[in-house]
């Protein structure tokens, strides 16, 4: 394997490492919850996206194909991930927050964490 | 140098499982469990590819693939279960 390869798989790796070290660090070090979705839904999963690259190059070197499970790993990860946090987010504000607390949300109806959204829309 | 590389990302995320069991542990509120056992599944798929990576075969991406899956689903269902204290109404 050149030497160039060994470098950028390297890099890829390293750099994977302390981005997923930084997302769980930032989930220990900040302060409330909703400052701390921040960190590993954000940077963990950087890091897995660079350990995946990582993994492409070293298997597409090794064995001349290049394979298509991590991309079907990243892709489905940098889908769910969103998903996820907002899943998370609103498990907070409907256990933890009141809805008089909010702004108002200046529409026909308020936020959908509490109440459900009318039935006449026509696209339903 | 890779393995050198290899044992620093393995190192990384090693720590950065036992930083999310202390959150686990500790957190405050239910949603900070969950996001931590989230972070838990991100963690062990990385962990996954780093052990193919290291072993020089294709076969853990199967397992991390069925991981990335399972987590995703099991998040869903612990906060719907949160949210509407029912997960499949």
């Amino acid at each position: 394997m050149s030497f160039t390869a060994e470098l950028l798989i390297s890099a890829a790796l390293v750099v994977s490492g302390i981005f997923g070290f930084v997302g769980s660090y930032g989930l220990v070090k900040l302060k409330n919850t909703l400052q701390r979705l921040h960190a590993p839904t954000k940077a963990t999963t950087l890091g897995v996206g660079g350990v995946l690259i990582a993994s492409m190059i070293f298997f597409y070197i090794e064995t001349g194909h290049i394979s298509v499970h991590e991309l079907l790993i990243s892709l489905f990860l940098f889908l769910t991930a969103p998903i996820t946090a907002n899943f998370i987010a609103k498990a907070y504000l409907a256990r933890n927050v009141r809805p008089k607390d909010l702004p108002s949300s200046d529409g026909e109806y308020g936020w959908s964490v509490y109440d459900d959204p009318p039935e006449a829309g026509s696209d339903r | 140098m890779i393995e050198y590389a290899l044992l620093f990302a393995a190192g990384c995320y090693g720590i950065a499982l036992l930083l999310d069991l202390w959150r686990i542990a500790v957190g405050p509120d239910d949603a900070d469990r969950i996001l931590a056992l989230d972070t838990m599944v991100i963690n062990v798929i990385a962990l996954l590819v780093l052990y193919g990576v290291w072993r020089g075969t294709a076969i853990y991406f199967e397992a991390a693939m069925l991981i990335a899956m399972v987590g995703f689903v099991s998040t869903v269902a612990y906060c719907r279960f949160l949210l509407r204290g029912d997960i499949i109404e």
